[in-house]
C-alpha cells in the first residue's frame, strides 16, 4: 500500500503523462515534497514559495479539501488520496 | 472577426494563444482574455452597437468568438428599470432594477456566459458541453445545447430545488445528480473534464464563459442612456459576474462610450456563505472555504474559484460588500416582489438585502444612483417562499360565501393592532 497522488491535466506534461503516481509520506507536505523531488519543475507550479501553496491550487485528502484539515501538515495514511485540483468557476 | 490578442494568466502574467487552455500552465490562475483595445478606438461605438442585433450579441466585439454566434440569439437585452416604489420604501433617490429575472430561455444571468461558451465550444470543434451547477446554469447549457444541436451533461448537487431540477431535465440533457454540495460537484467536473474530450463551460471553457458576464454590464451602462450606476450590487457565488461587471465598465470608459464616475461595485452573499464578505470584513486575501448553509442555493459556493478576484475589485474601486440571514433573504424575495413585481430567487434576495443593509449603514449614499442585480426568476425556487405567504380563503361558489370573507377581512383589519 502506498499513497495514490492524481495528477491533473495542466501538470502531465511534466509528469510524462503519468495521472497518477504512488508514493509515500506521513502528511500533505511530505508527499508533495515526494512527488515535486520525482518531477523536474512541478514545485513551481504547486507552490508560490516554500509551505505556501499558489492560489488556485487546491489540495483534497480522499474527499475533504486540506483548507478544513489541517492545511499542508493534514495527516495521510497508506491507500490515501492525495488530489491536486485547479479552482474553477461558478455555476 | 475578432479584437482577441490572446490569453493572459491573472497570476503570474504568462501569455498563451487563443486556443481551449483554461488554467496557466505554470500556476494554475485563471486566464483572461486579452483584447487589442487601440484596434477597437473609433470601431466599437455607440452606433456600432446599436446597429447590432437586439441581444447580448450587440457587444461581440467585446466578446472572445471570432465567427458567427451559434447559441443565444435571442438572450440578452433584459429589462433595467427603474424602481420608483423600492425608491420610496428605501428611502433613496435613483434605484435601478438590471432584471435578468426575466432573460430568454431560461430565467437567469446564465444565458450570457452560457451563449459565449457554447458559441466557443462549437468554433473548437466540440460535440459535447457540459457544467458543474448550482441549478441555473445546469438549465441554460441543457436549453442551449438543445437548440444548437449538441449533446449534454450537466452535474448538479443532489438537493436542489424541483424547478431547478425540471428546468434542465425538460431540455433532455444527462443529468447526474451527485452526492454533496456544489464544491464536490465542482472538484468532479475538474476531473471530468480532464478525463473526457467534452467542453464543460465553467471549467474548460471558462475564460471565454466568464467574459458573457460582461454583457450584464454593458446592458446597464447602455440602458442607462450611456452611463455607469454609481453604485451597482450584485451576488457572489462562484466570484465570475462582479468583477466583469466591473470590466465591462471600464471597457467602455476606455473606448469612451461612457463618462468614468468612478463606479463601485458591492458584493452580496448570504450569512450561510459568506467566505468572500468574511476575508472582506476580516482585512484579509486568503479566502477561507466555507461548508454552506443556506436556503440561497444557487449561490452556495463556498470555495469560490474567483473569490480572491471579488475581494481586489472591491477594494480597487472603493466598494464593499453584505451578507443576510435566510430570514432578510425571504423579506427582501416579498417586498422586491410587492413593489416592482419581480419575483426573484434567493440569489436575487439575498442582492437587494445586502443592498438595504448598505444604504442602512451608510456604505451606499441615498442620493446616487444604484442598481441592484437581479439574476434570477422566483419560480424555478417556489420552495423557498412557500410557507412565508397568506393563505387563501377557499369557498363555495356563491356570493354570500364571499361576502363573508369580506368580513372577515374587515374585522381582521379593525382588530389589527394601529
Amino acid at each position: 500500500m502506498a499513497i495514490k497522488v492524481r495528477i491533473p491535466t495542466p501538470l502531465r506534461n511534466i509528469t510524462e503523462g503519468v495521472d497518477l503516481v504512488e508514493t509515500t509520506g506521513a502528511n500533505v507536505a511530505e508527499v508533495l515534497a515526494q512527488i515535486t523531488a520525482k518531477f523536474a519543475g512541478l514545485d513551481k507550479r504547486l507552490f508560490k514559495q516554500p509551505g505556501e501553496l499558489n492560489r488556485f491550487v487546491n489540495i483534497y485528502v480522499n474527499d475533504e479539501d486540506i483548507r478544513f484539515l489541517d492545511n499542508l501538515a493534514t495527516p495521510v495514511k497508506d491507500g490515501d488520496e492525495v488530489s491536486i485540483v485547479p479552482a474553477i468557476a461558478g455555476g | 472577426m475578432s479584437y482577441v490578442n490572446g490569453l493572459k494568466c491573472k497570476e503570474c502574467g504568462a501569455k498563451y494563444s487563443h486556443r481551449g487552455v483554461h488554467v496557466c500552465e505554470l500556476c494554475f490562475g485563471p486566464l483572461e482574455v486579452e483584447y487589442d483595445y487601440a484596434a477597437m478606438q473609433g470601431k466599437v461605438t455607440k452606433a456600432s452597437i446599436q446597429a447590432g442585433p437586439h441581444s447580448l450579441w450587440r457587444y461581440r466585439d467585446l466578446l472572445p468568438c471570432d465567427g458567427e454566434p451559434k447559441a443565444g440569439l435571442n438572450s440578452g437585452m433584459t429589462p433595467l428599470r427603474r424602481a420608483h416604489n423600492l425608491e420610496r420604501v428605501l428611502g433613496v433617490k435613483e434605484l435601478y432594477i438590471k432584471d435578468d429575472s426575466a432573460n430568454y430561455p431560461t430565467w437567469s444571468y446564465k444565458e450570457r456566459v452560457v451563449s459565449v461558451a457554447i458559441t466557443k465550444a462549437i468554433e473548437l470543434g466540440y460535440d459535447t458541453v457540459g457544467c458543474a451547477s448550482t441549478g441555473n446554469l445546469a438549465n441554460s447549457v441543457a436549453a442551449h445545447a438543445a437548440v444548437a444541436g449538441l449533446k449534454a451533461f450537466v452535474m448538479i448537487p443532489h438537493d436542489l430545488e424541483l424547478g431547478k431540477v425540471l428546468g434542465s431535465l425538460i431540455f433532455h440533457p444527462t443529468m447526474v445528480r451527485i452526492n454533496g454540495n456544489y464544491d464536490d460537484v465542482n472538484r468532479l467536473c475538474s476531473e471530468i473534464a480532464d478525463k473526457y474530450r467534452w467542453a464543460i463551460v465553467n471549467v474548460n471553457l471558462r475564460p471565454y464563459y466568464t467574459e458573457g458576464a460582461k454583457t450584464y454590464g454593458f446592458e446597464i451602462a447602455e440602458q442607462l442612456g450611456w452611463r455607469l450606476p454609481q453604485h451597482t450590487v450584485c451576488p457572489t457565488a462562484g466570484g465570475t459576474i462582479l468583477p466583469k461587471i466591473y470590466k465591462a465598465y471600464q471597457e467602455f470608459i476606455g473606448l469612451g462610450l461612457v463618462a468614468d464616475n468612478q463606479p463601485r461595485i458591492y458584493s452580496a452573499q448570504a450569512a450561510g456563505c459568506n467566505p468572500v464578505i468574511e476575508a472582506l470584513e476580516a482585512g484579509r486575501d486568503l479566502i477561507r472555504p466555507q461548508k454552506p448553509r443556506t436556503i440561497a442555493k444557487s449561490i452556495a459556493i463556498g470555495n469560490p474559484a474567483d473569490g480572491y478576484y471579488v475581494l481586489q475589485t472591491l477594494r480597487q474601486c472603493g466598494g464593499w460588500g453584505a451578507s443576510v440571514s435566510d430570514d432578510e433573504i425571504v423579506e427582501a424575495i416579498k417586498l422586491l416582489a410587492k413593489t416592482e413585481g419581480i419575483w426573484t430567487e434567493p440569489a436575487g434576495g439575498t442582492t437587494l438585502a445586502a443592498t438595504i443593509k448598505l444604504i442602512e449603514s451608510c456604505r451606499i449614499p441615498r442620493d446616487e444612483s444604484i442598481c441592484v442585480c437581479i439574476t434570477g426568476n422566483g419560480l424555478k425556487t417556489v420552495e423557498v417562499v412557500q410557507n412565508h405567504l397568506e393563505t387563501p380563503a377557499v369557498i363555495q361558489p356563491r356570493l354570500e360565501a364571499f361576502d363573508q370573507v369580506m368580513q372577515n377581512m374587515t374585522a381582521a383589519s379593525v382588530a389589527a393592532p394601529v
